[in-house]
């Protein structure tokens, strides 16, 4: 009932609430995390490096496809009409676990060594961090060079930090919304890339990405699907009126 | 209730049912370098028969019947015969042997072994001189390996040309830290070749097979690009998706962080392993 600009389905007031809810369901992980760090079970990990890798990895791309879901599934009924507003937040969810996962390949899994970096800095030495970042620099570089699965990461990531930081209200006036749909078009691209960064990465012969390509596959589907029935249903409009 | 508590209650070993306590000597081959805890030993494993998350054959092993077991020698030996674990065991005092362990994904342990060298174990077989290439295959069982339609193969094969076989390093290994090997990590009874990539290292072998030939070996078959016959650590020459020029050691002692080191030649094994590849390229033979 969209009476007087009333949000349909949802009362208006229960929004804030429910942001309140997916902030706290979208930092379920990262304080999964920091829960792990306090008792000491990250430092237990046999490979803490690469758990952590996994996980902000896993959940970034989780978050990506959970944003992605709420367009098909806010389409299903004019009751789910307020499910837009959890869009961007959602989408700045998943850029902040991609950000972790980048940082933690840059500063963890490159083999730039923290603790050194951090004693340098206490004692003060305050050019240690960065001489620290140039002992790793050439791995990283030739990682960047060489390998199609750090490229491919690497891309989805710059999508998203375009669209984080075209995501303020202003910016979009700023751009007109024309400009800003196209370009946010691009999280399309930047979920590919996710899931072909994934399947490069593992081993031949593990399927593991297929349970999040397939998830992607029906919700670019589920576009495809919609955008076919509503050409129809303007044509047949289109017929009607003229006749 | 303090971190180790906490730790052991989220990812238990399970698999670990019934270690036994071996009778070993002492063996010159020690690494002094921080050794890896038995907990992470064990409970970071790839034998992709159990699955192939790293928890996850700690967690699916226990199935794993590594009594009665026989192994079966065949090929170009002068007679062909099946022992019994057991007997193979007792042919030779088992020594303690710490080795670096480097596994191609870029992670490496170090681990004290018991086994004795598979070269005792070969000149026992008598092989004939024709033999040139000793094969290894793996337990193919899926009633004991839940996760065996999922590995990618049916049975894990993997071979060393002879010299390698019969050098002193490498090693008939049926335990590690003074108990009879975890089920997730080969029981009962592997190889260790350290100067190579862990995935050389054959587990819970049932068949040792002489040939004239290069045997097919599982990765290589897998993805040849990836993983070479021969698969001797070396710094120099990158896995395509990573470099091999450094490894995190997992020992435990990082917290956190890792413990990145660079990777040695030959894993620290080159004074005793480096004729055998003397004119070879080993860029071309990865």
């Amino acid at each position: 009932m969209a009476v007087g600009g009333k949000m349909v389905g949802m009362p208006a007031r229960a929004v804030p609430y429910l942001k309140v809810l997916v902030h706290l369901l979208c930092l379920v992980p990262f304080l999964g995390l920091l829960w792990m760090y306090k008792t000491g079970a990250l430092a237990n990990e046999p490979d803490p490096v690469n758990f952590l890798t996994h996980a902000t990895g896993k959940w970034a791309l989780w978050i990506l496809l959970a944003d992605l879901a709420i367009t098909p599934v806010r389409r299903l009924s004019v009751k789910l009409a307020w499910m837009i507003r959890f869009r961007r937040m959602v989408g700045l969810y998943a850029f902040f676990y991609a950000t972790l996962h980048l940082m933690i390949y840059v500063f963890l899994f490159s083999g730039y060594d923290v603790p050194t970096a951090i004693a340098g800095l206490r004692a003060g030495h305050l050019g240690e961090p960065f001489r620290q970042f140039k002992l790793v620099w050439p791995t990283m570089l030739g990682d960047l060079m060489k390998r199609r699965f750090i490229q491919v990461g690497l891309f989805a990531w710059v999508i998203l930090l375009a669209l984080a930081v075209t995501s303020p209200q202003r910016v979009l006036r700023a751009m007109g919304g024309k400009n800003w749909q196209r370009l946010h078009r691009l999280i399309y691209v930047a979920a590919a890339a996710a899931c072909i960064h994934f399947w490069w990465l593992v081993k031949t012969g593990v399927l593991r990405p297929w349970k999040d390509t397939a998830v992607l596959t029906v919700l670019l589907l589920a576009r495809v699907v919609y955008w076919l029935w509503k050409r129809r249903a303007t044509a047949v409009q289109t017929a009607v009126a003229t006749v | 209730m303090g971190a180790a508590a906490v730790a052991s209650s989220l990812f238990p070993v399970k698999a670990h049912a019934t270690p036994t306590k071996l009778a070993t000597v002492t063996s010159p081959y020690k690494v002094n370098e921080t050794m890896t805890p038995e907990r992470i030993a064990q409970s970071y494993n790839n034998f992709y028969e159990f699955g192939n998350q790293k928890d996850e054959p700690a967690r699916n092993a226990q199935k794993l019947r590594t009594r009665p077991w026989t192994v079966q020698v065949e090929g170009l030996v002068q007679k062909p015969q099946t022992l019994d674990i057991d007997t193979i065991m007792k042919y030779r005092p088992i020594e303690d042997r710490t080795y670096r362990f480097r596994c191609v994904e870029a992670w490496s342990m170090v681990i004290p072994w018991n086994g004795y060298p598979l070269a005792e174990f070969i000149k026992a077989m008598n092989p004939l001189p024709s033999a040139k290439f000793v094969q290894f295959l793996t337990l193919s069982d899926s009633k004991q390996m839940p996760e065996l339609s999922g590995a990618g193969y049916t049975q894990y094969s993997e071979g060393l040309r002879m010299d390698e076989a019969m050098n002193p390093l490498t090693l008939l290994t049926f335990g590690s830290y003074g108990e009879t090997l975890a089920n997730q990590q080969g029981a009962p009874i592997r190889v260790i070749v350290p100067w190579k990539y862990g995935f050389k290292s054959a587990k819970s072998i049932v068949k040792i097979r002489f040939v004239d030939k290069k045997p097919r070996t599982t990765w290589n078959d897998l993805n040849a690009d990836e993983y070479g016959f021969y698969s001797n650590v070396n710094p120099t020459v990158d896995h395509p998706r990573w470099t091999q020029a450094h490894e995190r050691r997992l020992d435990g002692t990082g917290g956190i962080f890792p413990k990145t080191i660079p990777t040695l030649p030959f894993n620290g094994y080159a004074n005793e392993v480096a004729g055998m590849y003397q004119g070879m390229d080993l860029r071309k033979y990865y």
